[in-house]
C-alpha cells in the first residue's frame, strides 16, 4: 500500500479492529439519513400544504396520530441496540482489556512531548531500561539509564514507529510535557497522552505500509506539525529493522 | 412602579424576593465548595502520600476560631430576633458582636498564614497546602463579605429601620443565612483540613 | 416614543447605569451583537490561514505586528490565540449574553406581565461585570505573549505554561461567571414570584420556559468552573500545582514544580460545566424558535406539556454527561458505559422537542414572515447537529471521530445555522416591538437566504474532512497526507466563510437603518401574536404595563374555534369578544 488513498470517507483501515468501528459509524450515518430525509420531506409537504392563502384558515388540533411517539420509541430502541449491541462490546475490547504481554508480539513504549513522538523498545531482552527524569538530555529524549543492565539493548527512535503485521500490538502511552493524543487514522486507534499517567492500547495491524502518526490534543504552536511516521513491516522486514537500529545505537554509544 | 414580593411573601414559595433569592445564591455556593472538596478528595485519592493536617497545620489556632464562629451564628441570630421584638439597640449589640466574632476569626487566620509563611511553606509547596490555602482563602474571602454586608446593616442601612423595619428585618434575616452558611463551610474545613 | 417619562433620570442613569430591564436588556444585545461580529471577524482571519496556508494575508496582512503575523503570514501561536478566543467570545461573549441577557431580559419580564426584573440594581450589576470581563479578554490580546492559546477549554498543563494571556483569561471568565451568577438568581426569582395574577406556570411561554431551565443550569454549573478557574490561578500565580503530577520535562529541563496533581482534574471541573453550557446555548433558542413558530403557524405548538417536560428532563440529564467529551482520556468500561448511556437518553428529550417543533407546522397557515423563514430552517440545520451528536456520543466512533473536524461540524450546526439564526429569528421577531419600526422584509430575505446556502458551505464540508481524519485546532491541515487530500474542502468552507461574513451585511444595513428610519408599526401587535409583550404600549415604557395585566387563558390560543379573530391574546377575558384590534 504505497499509494495510500485518503479521500472524502472514512480512511482505509489496516486494523483488525477497525471494521467494528466502521460498521457502527456507517450504520449510525444510514439512520440518520433517513431521519432527517424523513422529517425533511414531512416539514417540506406541511409547509406547501399549510401555507397561509385566502381562503385557508388554521386548525388549532393539529397532528392527532401518535406516529411521532412510534417514532421516538424507535429512535430510543435503535439507539439502545447499537449501545448494548455494538459500541460497549467493542470499547470492552478494545480499550479496557489489554491483552498481557507474553500474548503479544511486541511491547513498546510511546512518549509524547512538545512536538515530537518517542518510541522505546525493550531490545532482545524484553525488558524495558529504567528511565528517570533527571537523566533526559539532547542525546538521552527518555532519560535511559545506561547503568541499568535491562537498558543494554533497548531501542529508542523519534518520530519512527515500526511494528509487525499480522500480530498483536501492546503499546504504552504517556507524555512528558503536556497532554497529547496519539492518534493513527489507518489503525483507528486514538488515545490521549496525559502527563502523569501510562495507559495501555493494543492493536493488531492486517497489511504493510507506511503511513502516519498525528497528534490530535492542541499541545502548543507545535501541534499542527507533531508528526510521526509508522511502518507496518512483515516479520522480516522488521527484525531488520530492528537489527539495524540497535547498530545505530551503538554506534552512536561509541561516539559519545 | 411597584416591584411585587419585596416584603410580603409569594403565597406559592411562601419566600419574599430577596430570601428566595439568597437561597438560591447558597444552592450555586454549595456548588462551589463541593466542587473544590470534591477535588481535595480525587487529588488525596490519587496522591502518593498525604500529610495528615494536624502535622502541619495549627489545631488549638483552629478549635478557637470553630468557636468563635459558632458563637458569631449564634449572635447573628439574636440580632435578627431582637428586631423581630422591636429592640432596635440589643440588635446593634449583638450585630455589633457577630462582626467582632468575623474579625477576631480573620486575625487569628492572619496568624496561622503568616506562620506557615515564616516556615517557608506557601501553596508552592505540597499539593496539600496548596488546597489548604485555596480553600481557606476562599472562605476567608466569604467571612470578608460578610463583613461588609454586616457592617452595612449595621451603619448606613440601619436606617432603613426607621422607613420600613419589615424590609430590614427581612435584609438580616438573609444576611443572617449567609452567615450561617459560612459557618457551615468552616465546620465541614476544619475536620476536613486539619484533623483528617 | 410618544410619552416621555415623568421621572426626571440624567441621561447617564438612564442610558449607561439603568436599571430598566429593557435598556440593561438592549445593552447586552448591542454589546453581545459586536462581540458576535468580532469573534466572526477573528474565523475569517483564521480561515485564510487554513485555505492558503503560509500565505500572506491579502489586504489587511501589513497591519499585523512581527508577534502575530510577520510579512502578514500568520504564525502559529497567533491562530491557537484567534481560535481559542473566538471560541471564549462566542460562548461566552456572544451567544449567551445575546441569548440570555438581551432576549432574556428584555422580553421575558414583559411576557410573564411584570413591572421589572425582581432585582433590578443586581441586573444593573450583572451586565457592568460582563462589561469588565468582556474588556479583560479583549485587553488580553496586548499583554506580552498575546492572548489565550490553549483553547477555549485551556486544558492543563499546556495552559498552566502558557504566556500571561492565560492569567487574564482565567480573570476574565470569573467576572464572566459571577455575572452570570447574579443574572440567574434574578430570573428565577423574577419568574416564580413576578408572574401577574392569573399567570400560573403552565402558562407560560416557552420561551419563559426556557430561560427558567437556563437560568438553573448556569445556576448550577458554573460554580464548577468557578473552582477550576480559581485553581488554575493559584497554579499560574501562586506556584501551586493542582493540575501538575510530579516528573514533567519542559523543553528538556525538568519543571521545578512540587507536582502530585492531577490534569484530568481540570478536565471534569470544566466539562461539568462545559456540558450544560452548551444546553444554555440552545435552550433560549429553542425558546425563541418556538414562539416564532406559534406565531406564525396561527395555531398552538403541538405537545406544549411535553416540550416543558423536555426541556426540564434535558436541564436535569445535562449534569450527567460531562465525561462525553473525555471518553479518549483513558477510562474504564464502567465510566464510558455510564456516560455513553447518559448520552443516549439526553438524545431522547431533543427528538421530542424538535419533533414537537416539526409536527407544529402541520394544520397551520403558515406565514413566510423573515422571523419565521430563520425558525423554519433552525429546525433542519439543528437536526443535523444534534443527529451527528449521536456518533460522537457513543464511545466506540467516537475513537476515529474525536478532535476532529467533524465534531467541530457537530457543535457550529447547532450553534450557528441553531442558535445563531434563532436569535435572527428573534431579532428580526421583537425588532418592532424594541424600537416600534419594521426591519426591511427585502433585506431580511436576502440576508436569509444568502447566510442559508453560505453556512451550509462553511460547515458542511467538515464532516468529511473530519471523516478523513483531519483533526482540529491545525494551524496547517496539509502536514498530514489525509489532510492534503481534503485541502480543497478547506478552501470551499473559507470562500463560504468569507461570502456569510459578506452576507452579514445586509443584516448590519437593515439593522441601522431601520433604527432611524424603518416604517413605524401601527399597532402595539403587529404580528398579532398572543403573549403579554405585544399588550404593552410600544416601546414599553419604564414599569411596562400601564395597567398590571390579568392572565386569563393559556400562552397560545390561535385559531381557537369559535372565535372569530384568529388569535386570543392572554390577557382577554371574553374570547368572544374582537380579540385584538387586528
Ligand atoms: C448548542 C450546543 C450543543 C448541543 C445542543 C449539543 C447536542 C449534543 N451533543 Fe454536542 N457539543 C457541543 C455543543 C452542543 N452539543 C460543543 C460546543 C462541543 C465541542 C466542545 C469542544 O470540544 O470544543 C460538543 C461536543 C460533543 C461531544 C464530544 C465529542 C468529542 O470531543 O469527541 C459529544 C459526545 O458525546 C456530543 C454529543 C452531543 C449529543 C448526543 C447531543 C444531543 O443533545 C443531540 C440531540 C438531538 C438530536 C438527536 C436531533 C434530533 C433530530 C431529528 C429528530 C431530525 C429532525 C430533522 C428535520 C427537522 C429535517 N457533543
Ligand atoms: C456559540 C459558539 C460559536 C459560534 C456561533 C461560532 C461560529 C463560527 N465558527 Fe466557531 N468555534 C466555537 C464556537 C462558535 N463558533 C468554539 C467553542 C470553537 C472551538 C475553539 C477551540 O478550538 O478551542 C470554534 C472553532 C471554530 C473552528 C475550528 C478552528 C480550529 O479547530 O482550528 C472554525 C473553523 O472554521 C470555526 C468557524 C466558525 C464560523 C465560520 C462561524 C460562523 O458561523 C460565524 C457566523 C456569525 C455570524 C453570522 C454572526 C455575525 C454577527 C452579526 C452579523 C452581528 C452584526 C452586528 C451588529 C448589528 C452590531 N469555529
Ligand atoms: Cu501534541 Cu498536539
Ligand atoms: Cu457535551
Amino acid at each position: 500500500m504505497e499509494n495510500v488513498m485518503y479521500g472524502w470517507w472514512l480512511p482505509p483501515d489496516v486494523s483488525t479492529h477497525g471494521h467494528q468501528i466502521d460498521f457502527i459509524i456507517n450504520f449510525l450515518h444510514w439512520f440518520m439519513l433517513v431521519l432527517f430525509v424523513g422529517w425533511g420531506v414531512f416539514m417540506a409537504i406541511a409547509l406547501v400544504k399549510f401555507r397561509a392563502r385566502p381562503g385557508h384558515k388554521a386548525d388549532p388540533s393539529g397532528v392527532t396520530s401518535h406516529l411521532s411517539t412510534y417514532m421516538e420509541i424507535g429512535v430510543a430502541v435503535i439507539e439502545v441496540i447499537l449501545l448494548v449491541g455494538l459500541s460497549i462490546p467493542t470499547w470492552a475490547e478494545q480499550k479496557s482489556e489489554p491483552p498481557a504481554e507474553d500474548e503479544v508480539g511486541l511491547v513498546v513504549r510511546a512518549v509524547g512531548e512538545q512536538f515530537a513522538w518517542n518510541f522505546h523498545y525493550p531490545g532482545p531482552d524484553g525488558r524495558f531500561g529504567r528511565t528517570d527524569v533527571e537523566l533526559v538530555d539532547g542525546g538521552n529524549p527518555l532519560g535511559l539509564d545506561s547503568k541499568d543492565p535491562a537498558a543494554a539493548d533497548d531501542i529508542t527512535t523519534i518520530n519512527q514507529f515500526h511494528f509487525p503485521v499480522g500480530e498483536k500490538v501492546l503499546l504504552y502511552l504517556s507524555s512528558k510535557d503536556v497532554i497529547h493524543s496519539f492518534s493513527l487514522p489507518v489503525m483507528r486507534v486514538k488515545q490521549d497522552a496525559i502527563p502523569g499517567m501510562t495507559v495501555p492500547l493494543w492493536f493488531e495491524a492486517t497489511e504493510t505500509g507506511s503511513f502516519e502518526v498525528g497528534c490530535a490534543q492542541l499541545c502548543g504552536l507545535g501541534h499542527y506539525r507533531m508528526k510521526g511516521y509508522m511502518t507496518i513491516d512483515t516479520a522480516e522486514s522488521f527484525a531488520a529493522w530492528m537489527k539495524e537500529q540497535a547498530e545505530l545505537a551503538s554506534f552512536e554509544d561509541d561516539y559519545y | 412602579m411597584e416591584i411585587p414580593h419585596v416584603v410580603e411573601v409569594h403565597p406559592e414559595t411562601g419566600l419574599a424576593n430577596a430570601k428566595l433569592g439568597l437561597w438560591l445564591f447558597l444552592a450555586s455556593e454549595v456548588m462551589l465548595f463541593g466542587a473544590l472538596f470534591s477535588s481535595y478528595i480525587l487529588l488525596r485519592v490519587a496522591a502518593v502520600e498525604w500529610p495528615a493536617g494536624s502535622t502541619i497545620l495549627n489545631v488549638p489556632m483552629a478549635t478557637f476560631n470553630t468557636l468563635v464562629l459558632i458563637a458569631s451564628s449564634v449572635t447573628v441570630v439574636m440580632s435578627w430576633a431582637s428586631l423581630k421584638m422591636n429592640d432596635f439597640a440589643k440588635y446593634k449589640v449583638y450585630m455589633g458582636i457577630t462582626i467582632a466574632c468575623a474579625f477576631i476569626f480573620l486575625i487569628v487566620k492572619y496568624f496561622e498564614y503568616t506562620a506557615k509563611f515564616d516556615h517557608g511553606l506557601s501553596p508552592a509547596s505540597s499539593t496539600f497546602l496548596a488546597i489548604y490555602f485555596t480553600i481557606t482563602g476562599l472562605h476567608a474571602i466569604h467571612i470578608l463579605g460578610g463583613i461588609v454586608v454586616n457592617g452595612y446593616l449595621l451603619g448606613p442601612g440601619a436606617r432603613m429601620w426607621k422607613t420600613d423595619p419589615e424590609q430590614f428585618t427581612g435584609r438580616v434575616e438573609a444576611a443572617g443565612l449567609y452567615w450561617h452558611f459560612v459557618d457551615l463551610v468552616w465546620i465541614f474545613l476544619f475536620p476536613v483540613l486539619y484533623l483528617l | 416614543m410618544s410619552d416621555e417619562h415623568h421621572e426626571e433620570l440624567s441621561w447617564v442613569r438612564k442610558y449607561v447605569f439603568s436599571t430598566d430591564h429593557k435598556v440593561i436588556g438592549m445593552q447586552y444585545g448591542v454589546t453581545a451583537l459586536l462581540f458576535l461580529f468580532f469573534g466572526f471577524c477573528l474565523m475569517m482571519l483564521m480561515r485564510w490561514q487554513l485555505a492558503y496556508p503560509g500565505e500572506p494575508i491579502p489586504l489587511i496582512g501589513s497591519l499585523f505586528s512581527d508577534a502575530t503575523a510577520p510579512g502578514g503570514v500568520m504564525l502559529p501561536e497567533f491562530y491557537n490565540q484567534l481560535g481559542a478566543m473566538h471560541g471564549t467570545i462566542m460562548v461566552f461573549l456572544g451567544v449567551v449574553p445575546l441569548a440570555v441577557g438581551a432576549f432574556g431580559n428584555y422580553v421575558m419580564p414583559l411576557q410573564i406581565g411584570a413591572p421589572d426584573m425582581a432585582f433590578p440594581k443586581l441586573n444593573m450589576a450583572s451586565y457592568w461585570v460582563y462589561f469588565i470581563g468582556g474588556a479583560v479578554m479583549l485587553a488580553s490580546f496586548f499583554v506580552p505573549g498575546g492572548a489565550a492559546q490553549s483553547g477555549w477549554t485551556s486544558y492543563p498543563p499546556l495552559s498552566n505554561l502558557a504566556s500571561e494571556g492565560q492569567t487574564w483569561w482565567v480573570v476574565g471568565m470569573i467576572f464572566l461567571i459571577a455575572s452570570s451568577l447574579l443574572g440567574s438568581v434574578n430570573f428565577i426569582v423574577t419568574i416564580l414570584h413576578l408572574r401577574a395574577p392569573g399567570m400560573s406556570m403552565f402558562r407560560l411561554p416557552i420561551f419563559v420556559w426556557s430561560q427558567l431551565v437556563t437560568s438553573f443550569l448556569l445556576l448550577l454549573a458554573f460554580p464548577a468552573l468557578q473552582a477550576a478557574g480559581t485553581l488554575q490561578l493559584m497554579d499560574r500565580v501562586f506556584g501551586s500545582s493542582f493540575f501538575l503530577p510530579s516528573g514533567l520535562v519542559v523543553g528538556g529541563e525538568v519543571l521545578a514544580v512540587s507536582g502530585g496533581g492531577s490534569p484530568l482534574l481540570w478536565q471534569h471541573l470544566f466539562w461539568f460545566l462545559a456540558h450544560p453550557e452548551v444546553y444554555v446555548l440552545i435552550l433560549p433558542a429553542l425558546g425563541i424558535v418556538a414562539e416564532v413558530i406559534a406565531t406564525n403557524t396561527r395555531k398552538p405548538p403541538w405537545g406544549y406539556r411535553s416540550l416543558v417536560y423536555s426541556m426540564i428532563f434535558l436541564g436535569f440529564m445535562s449534569f450527567i454527561v460531562w465525561a462525553h467529551h473525555m471518553y479518549m482520556t483513558g477510562m474504564g468500561t464502567t465510566m464510558s458505559n455510564f456516560f455513553q448511556t447518559t448520552t443516549m437518553i439526553i438524545s431522547i428529550p431533543s427528538v421530542v422537542i424538535l419533533t414537537a417543533m416539526v409536527i407544529s407546522l402541520w394544520g397551520g397557515a403558515i406565514r413566510f414572515t423573515v422571523p419565521m423563514l430563520f425558525a423554519l430552517a433552525f429546525l433542519p440545520m439543528f437536526g443535523i447537529g444534534g443527529l451527528t451528536g449521536l456518533p460522537l456520543g457513543l464511545a466506540t466512533p467516537d475513537i476515529h471521530l474525536h478532535d476532529t473536524y467533524y465534531v467541530i461540524g457537530h457543535f457550529h450546526y447547532v450553534v450557528a445555522p441553531g442558535t445563531i439564526f434563532a436569535l435572527f429569528a428573534g431579532v428580526y421577531h421583537w425588532f418592532p416591538k424594541i424600537t416600534g419600526r419594521q426591519m426591511n422584509q427585502t433585506l431580511g430575505k436576502l440576508h436569509f437566504w444568502t447566510s442559508l446556502v453560505f453556512i451550509n458551505g462553511v460547515f458542511m464540508p467538515m464532516f468529511w474532512q473530519g471523516m478523513a481524519g483531519v483533526s482540529r485546532r491545525l494551524y496547517d491541515q496539509t502536514f498530514y497526507a489525509h489532510g492534503a487530500a481534503v485541502q480543497d474542502l478547506t478552501i470551499i468552507s473559507s470562500v463560504s466563510a468569507w461570502l456569510l461574513g459578506l452576507a452579514q451585511l445586509f443584516f448590519i444595513v437593515n439593522f441601522f437603518r431601520s433604527i432611524f428610519a424603518g416604517p413605524k408599526v401601527e399597532d402595539d401587535n403587529p404580528w398579532q401574536a398572543t403573549t403579554l409583550e405585544w399588550a404593552t404600549p410600544t416601546p414599553p415604557p419604564h414599569g411596562n404595563f400601564p395597567v398590571t395585566p390579568t392572565v386569563y387563558r393559556g400562552p397560545y390560543e390561535y385559531s381557537q374555534p369559535g372565535v372569530e379573530a384568529d388569535f386570543t391574546p392572554q390577557d382577554v377575558a371574553d374570547a368572544k369578544m374582537t380579540a385584538g384590534k387586528a
